[in-house]
């Protein structure tokens, strides 16, 4: 009798605690795929939140890559126990899918509106925002780390090579010029790409205006035929593969891998994500790192480049009343101090006009020079339908056949065309696939 | 009477159902969802799903890549079961003998298997990184250019090496276990009787190990199909262009990367097919040319 009157002592205390809990603030999950540093960054922004205000506690939880972030998320949702996020990061090649989902997904606009939250969609910067919403505007989830592709060079091995330090190649005509330079001066490579089909396909494609997809790169659409195999790309593959006989062109692995060829010393130019400047930096020592725009393919007049990254989605199925914090959350993340320092510890762009703004004033793109190469080159020319951003069903299954095709170029198995001509037709049945799924 | 009778009936079932209880829950409910969800065709987050029959099967075997993958797993899963196990054989005969220091050897020889196999696909990826490793250093010199980023055969060439590094201790202890337990008189007898080392080994110790190289015959085929996920995933993933992707990778890679689930339940249905009829072929036509 005394055992089971303890017992109910300790639970009544137990509930009285938790919905003392509750009472004080709404918990808020945040599943991101941020680690290392940008982990901890992804921490303060959180406690800054929770600190600035105590209806809403937002608790950041690291669930690993991409991939696992969005699987371990789908999975939540998928055993209906309520265990699932508020709001996940989901990266960009991930957008069609989180779309197709219908009643899974809370698009940001109509949370927004549902919560009476102030919110102006002009404060964002167009080849940001534009990646993420409808055709007609309507933005469904909310930018939070963006990136671009920009070139890099190593001032260092320019000059033991005998060309300019102080400028690097305008046009991929120059990048095989000084690529020969650089191997002539000793060096292992000229020059290496990250993130292949990021840069050499999707970038490529709207840097030079050129379509990835039919239907608006898919946005308007999902009928769609994939497009970049066209004579454009196909010959600078075919360029970069002639290269690679002189080690003009190195290839270095997938996604980032080919980042430690560049910092480690052996290739002297490089494509790379704005967010790897700080390690870059870091690798090379600030000086010896020069930063331009992505070249262009002879006397091409350059459109504006597209982002990689991700952004957060808010996912349904929780209490209306919860759903407050998430939108008071979102504007706490459009705020321009802290994109503003989001962005100067992380590289990745500002999401707001407001946030580089306050970058600039303070002095930073002085410090650094090179850190503002990659918002000019979003803001270059307003995006066309060829640049506003791609929205391709099983993105991340022809991602990877693109990259096996660039791969049989690069081992000499296969011709530039050959090669882009097989991606597309793998690619578009991918595509169907999708299609009927949806 | 009555009672006894009642008892009778129900102490078998009580017997057995822990043991069916297990075989229920973790085996029979997860392959039947398996096969249920290989008939669905629906969205990432279940929210729009379609019964579809058998469409998802169609789909794969319209696809060159999943036979492709056929012929991987079986160059993958012949050379890592029989230089696996032809490895340790080598080693416990030369590791069976009196010599200085044999019981040093023998603990080495068995070290790798405490290795993780993530670890060891990591570990080997540092050897042979193309830009900063040891041995490509060592090839470029004698004339190899190593990258298995790019070349599929020295990738399928790396990952057949990792999986077989990490499963030799492990086939060479049951060896060993297997040589020590055979009797010594015998090996003399022959030896008396003028055979020489060769015709020793072929005649009275392969027989006799018979078993254990049959039992290790299986464990290793069913080790090459799933246990060596983990070293593919961190040497390879599956790369370059398809060239490691072994059945069970694909599952994986179509399901959890590609959100494909229809597709990848359809994969392991499969999949459980072959492992089915892969054991009844061993037990029913090697088993028998086996003596105990």
């Amino acid at each position: 009798m005394k055992m089971s009157r303890i017992l109910a002592a300790v639970a009544a205390g137990v509930m009285l605690a938790t919905s003392q809990a509750a009472l004080a603030a709404t918990e808020i999950q945040w599943w991101h795929a941020m680690g290392g540093n940008l982990g901890e960054t992804v921490d303060q922004l959180a406690a800054q939140f929770n600190a600035s205000q105590s209806d809403y506690k937002v608790v950041p939880v690291f669930k690993g890559s991409y991939t696992e972030t969005l699987t371990a998320a789908i999975a939540a949702f998928r055993a209906r126990q309520n265990a699932h996020p508020h709001i996940v990061q989901v990266f960009e090649v991930g957008t069609a899918t989180m779309m197709a989902a219908k009643g899974a997904t809370y698009p940001v606009h109509q949370l927004m509106a549902d919560a009476n939250e102030p919110f102006d969609p002009k404060a964002y910067i167009g080849p940001v925002y534009g990646y993420y919403a409808t055709t007609d505007g309507k933005l469904l989830s909310m930018p939070f780390n963006s990136s671009t592709p920009v070139f890099y060079w190593n001032k260092e091995m320019f000059q033991k090579a005998g060309l300019d330090p102080n400028k690097g190649p305008r046009s991929w005509q120059d990048v095989g010029e000084m690529g020969k330079k650089l191997v002539a001066s000793g060096a292992k490579c000229g020059f290496t790409p990250q993130w292949q089909t990021w840069t050499l396909i999707e970038n490529f494609g709207a840097w030079h205006n050129l379509p990835y997809a039919t239907g608006e790169n898919g946005f308007a659409s999902t009928d769609i035929e994939l497009k970049f195999n066209d004579t454009a790309r196909v010959t600078l593959i075919q360029a970069l593969s002639d290269w690679s006989k002189e080690k003009v062109f190195v290839y270095g692995g997938r996604e980032g891998k080919s980042t430690a060829m560049f910092t480690g010393g052996d290739c002297g130019m490089h494509i790379g994500s704005s967010a790897s400047a700080a390690a870059i930096e870091k690798a090379l020592g600030a000086e010896k790192v020069g930063t331009t725009m992505m070249p262009v393919w002879g006397d091409t007049k350059p459109q504006n480049s597209i982002i990689g990254g991700a952004t957060l989605w808010a996912l349904q199925g929780k209490p209306k009343e919860e759903y407050k914090g998430v939108a008071k959350f979102f504007t706490f993340l459009s705020r321009g101090d802290v994109q503003a320092k989001w962005h100067q510890e992380t590289g990745y762009v500002p999401i707001t006009a407001s946030a580089e703004g306050i970058t600039a004033q303070a002095g930073f793109y002085q410090k650094f020079p090179g850190r503002d190469i990659a918002i000019k080159q979003l803001q270059l020319n307003a995006p066309t339908i060829n640049s506003k951003g791609l929205r391709i069903g099983n993105f991340v299954q022809i991602r990877d056949v693109v990259d096996e095709e660039l791969e049989a170029v690069w081992a000499g198995q296969k011709t530039a065309q050959q090669a882009l001509d097989t991606a597309v037709s793998r690619g578009n049945k991918l595509l169907k696939d999708f299609q009927a799924a949806n | 009477m009555k009672r006894a009778i009642f008892n009778d009936r129900l102490l078998p079932y009580l017997l057995l159902g822990p043991q069916l209880i297990v075989t229920l829950v973790f085996f029979i409910w997860p392959s039947g969802e398996a096969i249920w969800q290989s008939m669905l065709l629906e969205d990432a987050f279940g929210g729009s799903s379609r019964f579809v029959w058998f469409r998802n099967f169609e789909r794969l075997f319209d696809d060159e890549g999943y036979w492709a993958s056929f012929e991987t797993t079986a160059i993958f899963s012949i050379a890592v079961a029989t230089i696996g196990l032809a490895l340790a054989l080598l080693l416990a005969t030369t590791a069976d003998r009196s010599l200085r220091g044999a019981g040093a050897y023998r603990s080495l020889l068995i070290w790798p298997y405490a290795v993780a196999p993530a670890v060891a696909g990591v570990l080997w990826g540092f050897l042979f990184n193309p830009g900063a490793g040891l041995l490509p250093y060592y090839l470029n010199l004698m004339g190899v250019a190593w990258n298995h980023q790019i070349n599929g055969n020295q990738a399928l060439l790396l990952v057949i090496a990792a999986a077989c590094w990490n499963q030799v201790s492990y086939n060479f202890v049951f060896f060993l276990a297997g040589l020590q337990s055979i009797p010594r008189a015998l090996i003399e007898a022959a030896a008396i009787d003028g055979a020489g080392p060769g015709r020793r080994f072929w005649s009275i110790v392969f027989p006799l190990l018979a078993p254990t190289g049959f039992f290790l015959l299986v464990v290793n085929i069913i080790y090459a199909f799933f246990g060596t996920f983990g070293i593919i995933d961190a040497l390879t993933k599956g790369g370059p262009a398809r060239s490691t992707e072994i059945l069970v990778y694909k599952v994986y890679s179509d399901g959890f990367r590609g959100q494909d689930f229809g597709g990848s339940a359809a994969q392991s249905a499969i999949l459980m097919g072959i492992v089915v009829v892969l054991t009844v072929v061993q037990f029913r036509f090697i088993e028998r040319r086996i003596h105990y």
